[in-house]
């Protein structure tokens, strides 16, 4: 009886490590910006339904994507800031293409209770003093010039930023410091800088949370998050002088310029005429040269597999999330990108 | 002082043979048991020396204005840790006497005069319970009931309505540590020897007199003890502290402005933090926190020792 027991657990152990092996697929690793993660892992998992190969995302922020990235730890980074110089020379093959996926909105979230459905005007200078500090009240005489008819009320200005490292930081204050000379001396752009004024909150959630909670904050967050909590935002005045309300649209058109061929480019404060000013791509990086660390070429090509695929049937997902397509040139430029990654010197498609 | 073993291995008639120098396996037991204590203590020095010299580099380029200076800037590179420092300092400190008189109380209720019974039992239960809970629930808890009824304490007092602020944290956290402190200070506070309260009460001492008088003087050290413990917990608390102290990265100048403690501000940038000197002035913030526990924790059993000694016993 015993021993033919011992048998049948023998046999079964077979058959599972059998099995294991068969289905031992390529299974792709990425990390990074916590912004795009929701309609990657939308993405993913209709790949996952089609090809069968497994994409595992983790949302870790856009500096751990590409500290891990550097690291070699993971196929590719998602990021919301692009990498610098010094950082990029440290990947295989001296670059890390920065391959545009999606498009996204910064919007200006406010709680003003007593302006009820009225829409809240706002000038890139004035947003700037807010942030520095220097309009400490809703009701300051350049708030009310440029929203006559509002009723803005005599409440002073909470100012929310994000306490943790993000890209939507770097969206946000390279804006600020496009816009603003003080800005860019003071303060400067970057994933975490030191904020003259206000609270912290951790994460979109964080912020949106407090700016939901305390009555006169004012707070920047990605679109989804103002529309999932239904937070009013501000139209902002883009570089044409019109007062540009944030959507798909108004997204898509502020990335519709001129752009570099390594698409490692910030678009705020746009030249488009339509364009929302406070965009921004977030793009997936993956190492030029492909053939480190003992990665085959069958990883590498399945990683080219998949960001083509991102770029062509992926882009169906985006509208109904709320992010911007990629489009037009950027999506020329993005092809272009992902035809020049190369493994062991050669391009892997054509 | 004589070892057991020597002492008895006096009385040789008497003596067990397990006991008997040269015929027994209790040196060797001793030496294996020893190893446990070595190897914690040793985990804990490693744990400091891999901190100091992971961030060494930071002490060296920035010297002494690491921990004077007052700018935390990630984006031009200087990095100062006084207002960290000053947010745990001035939390952990307020938390502690904000919870004073709750934990007081506690303990002088359980270990004086509700000793047991189904009321002490579920008070004791409750006690275990605000310990347990797990500090992200506080968080929730502090972030959607605690900010608005500071909200209100602020517009009472005139202060700019933000809600987070180092006194949301310094509650938060009052709550958070007086079990510690109540259970600690019930537990010695029930070991009073009965022979000396019944002396007092001889004397013709009221209840109250005797708290005052026997009780208390007496459990002074471990009472002492109990808040040393609430203090050391409130210094290293993270995810309830971050999600309602309001994170500004700047000195505070009063209770109700946001603050950052060295625990929250590496909780928030450490997953972001690619600049080679921002990680590693994180590390560097780190150990200072680590050396900020130590040093309170010696200070502590230093005066815990004093507090003891004081009653001759």
């Amino acid at each position: 009886m015993k021993g033919r027991m011992w048998r049948w657990v023998l046999c079964a152990v077979a058959v599972l490590t059998l099995s294991s092996m068969a289905s031992a697929q390529v299974e792709l690793l990425g990390a990074g910006a916590t912004f795009p993660y929701p309609l990657y892992s939308k993405m993913f998992d209709a790949y996952t339904k089609q090809t069968g190969v497994k994409v595992n995302y983790q949302s870790i922020g856009s500096g751990g994507g590409i500290r891990q990235l550097l690291n070699r730890t993971i196929d590719f980074a998602g990021s919301d800031a692009i990498m610098k110089d010094e950082d990029m020379a440290k990947l295989p093959g001296g670059e890390g293409l920065h391959i545009p996926m999606a498009l996204g909105a910064v919007v200006v979230a406010y709680n003003l209770p007593e302006l009820g459905d009225a829409r809240l005007k706002l000038t890139p200078d004035v947003i700037a003093d807010i942030y520095l500090g220097k309009i400490r009240w809703w009701n300051d005489e350049r708030i009310r010039k440029i929203n006559p008819g509002v009723d803005v009320p005599a409440r002073g200005i909470v100012v929310v930023h994000r306490s943790d490292g993000s890209g939507t930081t770097f969206i946000f204050t390279s804006y600020l410091s496009r816009v603003s000379k003080e800005w860019k001396e003071k303060v400067g752009a970057g994933t975490a800088v030191k904020w003259p004024v206000g609270v912290g909150g951790k994460g979109n959630e964080g912020v949106s949370g407090m700016v939901k909670q305390l009555p006169g904050a004012i707070g920047y967050m990605e679109f989804n998050y103002a529309k999932q909590n239904k937070i009013p935002v501000a139209d902002v005045m883009n570089r044409k002088g019109k007062f540009v309300a944030p959507s798909v649209e108004s997204v898509a058109a502020a990335a519709d310029v001129e752009m570099p061929d390594h698409a490692r480019v910030m678009i705020v404060d746009t030249e488009a005429e339509d364009g929302y000013p406070i965009s921004g791509f977030t793009w997936i990086i993956v190492p030029k040269e492909q053939k480190y660390e003992g990665r085959t070429f069958e990883r590498a090509r399945a990683l080219v597999d998949l960001l083509w695929w991102m770029l062509h049937d992926g882009q169906a997902f985006h509208r109904e999330l709320d992010y911007g397509p990629i489009t037009g040139v950027a999506l020329k430029k993005a092809e272009a990108l992902v035809k020049s990654i190369q493994y062991d010197g050669k391009p892997i498609i054509q | 002082m004589q070892t057991v073993e020597t002492a008895r291995a006096d009385d040789d008639a008497l003596t067990p043979p397990a006991l008997k120098e040269g015929h027994s396996d209790w040196p060797s037991f001793k030496k294996f048991l020893g190893l446990f204590p070595l190897s914690t203590s040793m985990l804990v020095v490693g744990m400091a020396l891999t901190l100091l010299v992971q961030s060494y580099v930071v002490f060296r380029e920035l010297g002494h204005l690491f921990l004077v200076g007052t700018e935390w800037d990630p984006v031009y590179g200087s990095y100062g840790a006084l207002p960290f420092l000053a947010g745990t300092l001035l939390t952990s400190v307020l938390a502690l006497l904000l919870s004073l008189p709750l934990s007081m109380a506690m303990a002088i209720l359980l270990g004086e005069y509700l000793r047991s019974g189904l009321f002490s039992s579920f008070l004791q239960g409750v006690l275990e319970l605000l310990a347990g809970i797990p500090s992200i629930v506080y968080g929730f808890w502090g972030l959607m009931v605690l900010v608005p009824f500071v909200r209100v304490l602020q517009e009472t007092v005139g202060a700019p309505t933000f809600g987070v602020s180092v006194m949301a944290a310094s509650l938060l956290l009052a709550v958070m540590v007086t079990p510690y402190a109540a259970s600690v200070g019930a537990e010695v506070l029930r070991l009073v020897p009965q022979d000396l309260k019944e002396a007092a009460y001889a004397l013709g001492a009221t209840r109250l007199e005797v708290l005052l008088g026997v009780s208390l003087p007496y459990a002074r050290s471990g009472l002492f003890a109990g808040m040393m413990l609430s203090f050391g917990r409130a210094l290293g608390e993270t995810m309830a502290v971050t999600m309602v102290i309001g994170n500004a990265n700047r000195l505070p100048t009063s209770v109700w402005e946001p603050a950052s403690t060295m625990a929250s501000v590496i909780a928030n940038e450490f997953a972001e933090a690619v600049e080679e000197m921002h990680l590693l002035s994180l590390v560097a913030l780190g150990f200072l926190l680590m050396v900020v526990t130590v040093a309170i924790s010696l200070a502590s059993k230093w005066i815990i020792q004093h507090l003891a000694g004081g009653e001759g016993r």
